[in-house]
């Protein structure tokens, strides 16, 4: 490292970095060797199964946790520089509020508690909800509640949202209403975020940008619109109950037989050739076929790779 | 202001959707030359949809010389594909209306009307792509 003092030369345009990242509880390592990049302006999704190693990575770049290993940088300064931490937000899937405080002194905790804040952003949020403001945290829905996190969160006017399953525990109306307000004001403002959550259409609808784990270790890594159509769906008949070996060109993620008749997903090595229907996977095809196939090979666009850019000439 | 629509499981990228629908909207006068399109933002309030997205399918619009992003104030529609035989006032348009309306007297469904039309249409404009329906082109 040639410049650990100063980060105003820091590169920006990557809002998290994370190289070799670990993380070991006791004999475990809840995330290993974990190298990705998300580039700032991303709405960001953070995929993967119970245990995967989700929260561990929330919890390092919010610095509830130490890495065991490895470096995580937050645009382009580490995790732990001074000056970071105003840089992000961070809803934890609880979303903690105090419950006896009234919307209006929720609100004036952000205030007093951020110098940056934007009171008229935050009571936008709330407003634009119908949430009163002298009602008690303890009466509000599951909806009004999660907007009030929101707008404590984006009052703050973060650079980078980390969100831990935002939507998980709304009803269909408040997750709509709720990921329109998320995308709308990360607009605005030019906010990257990274969410987790186990919706996989929701993040179809909403993210432009994966990092998928798996048993601690990155799975997938980059810009959805170029990971998704990198792999088709065949379908055909097997060779003496194998898959056919011509499809051994390809990387085959994940395979399901049903007597004679095969699919697969694959990642395309070339042109597919053979006596096989080919199928376009949606987004959420390619999720799930990583998220069965943890053995499978990691797959990372260019832009997921730190290191793969034009490092600057100073 | 347009409001876009999108179809989750068209298999349509979105973006190519939001394209599709301002040159529709441009083609019937919907929208014309000076008009605003909304703000990504805006688009996510009403259609949740990402805002990179919209930002793809401008830029794109861009590329066709249909609008012009002025850094700043948003992003303007330039020209218009509007011609006066679209126009609901036009000859052509209220031919086709009566032909319609003698197709439904007549007993023909909608996808009757439809698969005739398209038909129709390969007749008379030899070499065009079937319409895409639900599949984008590439």
């Amino acid at each position: 490292m040639r410049d650990t003092t100063t980060y105003g030369t820091a590169d920006a345009r990557w809002a998290l970095e994370a190289r070799g990242l670990g993380k070991r509880y006791r004999r475990r390592w809840a995330l290993k060797d974990c190298t990705f990049r998300v580039p700032a302006g991303r709405i960001a999704a953070l995929v993967g199964p119970n245990g995967a190693g989700k929260s561990t990575l929330l919890n390092l770049a919010t610095r509830l946790a130490e890495p065991s290993a490895g470096e995580l940088r937050i645009f382009g300064a580490p995790a732990d520089a001074p000056g970071t931490m105003g840089r992000w937000a961070y809803l934890g899937q609880d979303k903690p509020l105090f419950k006896r405080f009234t919307v209006e002194q929720t609100l004036r905790m952000g205030r007093e508690l951020n110098p940056g804040w934007d009171q008229r952003a935050a009571e936008r949020i709330v407003r634009s909800g119908q949430v009163p403001l002298d009602a008690r945290v303890e009466t509000l829905s599951g909806g009004q509640r999660t907007r009030l996190a929101f707008a404590l969160a984006f009052g703050k006017r973060p650079e980078l949202l980390l969100l831990d399953e935002p939507m998980a525990d709304l009803d269909p109306v408040a997750r709509d209403e709720i990921g329109s307000l998320l995308l709308s004001e990360a607009a605005e403002h030019g906010t990257t975020v990274l969410m987790s959550s186990h919706l996989l259409s929701e993040i179809e609808d909403m993210c432009d940008y994966l990092v998928v784990l798996a048993e601690g270790r990155v799975r997938m890594a980059g810009e959805a619109d170029e990971l998704v159509p990198m792999h088709t769906l065949v379908t055909g008949v097997t060779e003496e109950d194998a898959l056919p070996a011509a499809l051994n060109a390809h990387t085959v993620i994940e395979v399901r037989t049903s007597g004679r008749h095969f699919t697969a997903l694959v990642r395309r090595q070339g042109p597919l050739q053979g006596p096989w229907q080919l199928t376009e996977p949606g987004m959420e095809e390619v999720l799930l076929a990583y998220l069965r196939s943890p053995g499978a090979p990691a797959l990372l666009s260019p832009t997921a790779v730190p290191g793969h850019r034009e490092e600057s000439a100073a | 202001m347009v409001v876009f629509r999108i179809e989750r499981r068209s298999g349509m990228p979105a973006y190519l959707q939001i394209v599709h629908q301002v040159e529709q909207a441009l083609r019937m006068g919907a929208l014309a030359e000076g008009d605003k399109l909304p703000t990504a933002a805006q688009v996510a309030a009403t259609t949740k949809v990402n805002p990179n997205t919209t930002l793809k399918a401008y830029r794109e619009l861009e590329r066709l010389e249909l609008v012009e992003v002025r850094q700043g104030s948003g992003t303007f529609i330039t020209r218009s594909l509007a011609t006066p035989q679209t126009a609901p006032e036009s000859p052509l348009r209220g031919r086709l209306g009566e032909w319609m309306r003698e197709a439904r007297e007549q007993g023909m469904t909608a996808d009757d009307v439809t698969t005739l039309f398209d038909t129709v249409l390969g007749e008379a404009y030899p070499g065009i792509a079937p319409r895409p329906a639900h599949v984008p082109a590439n």
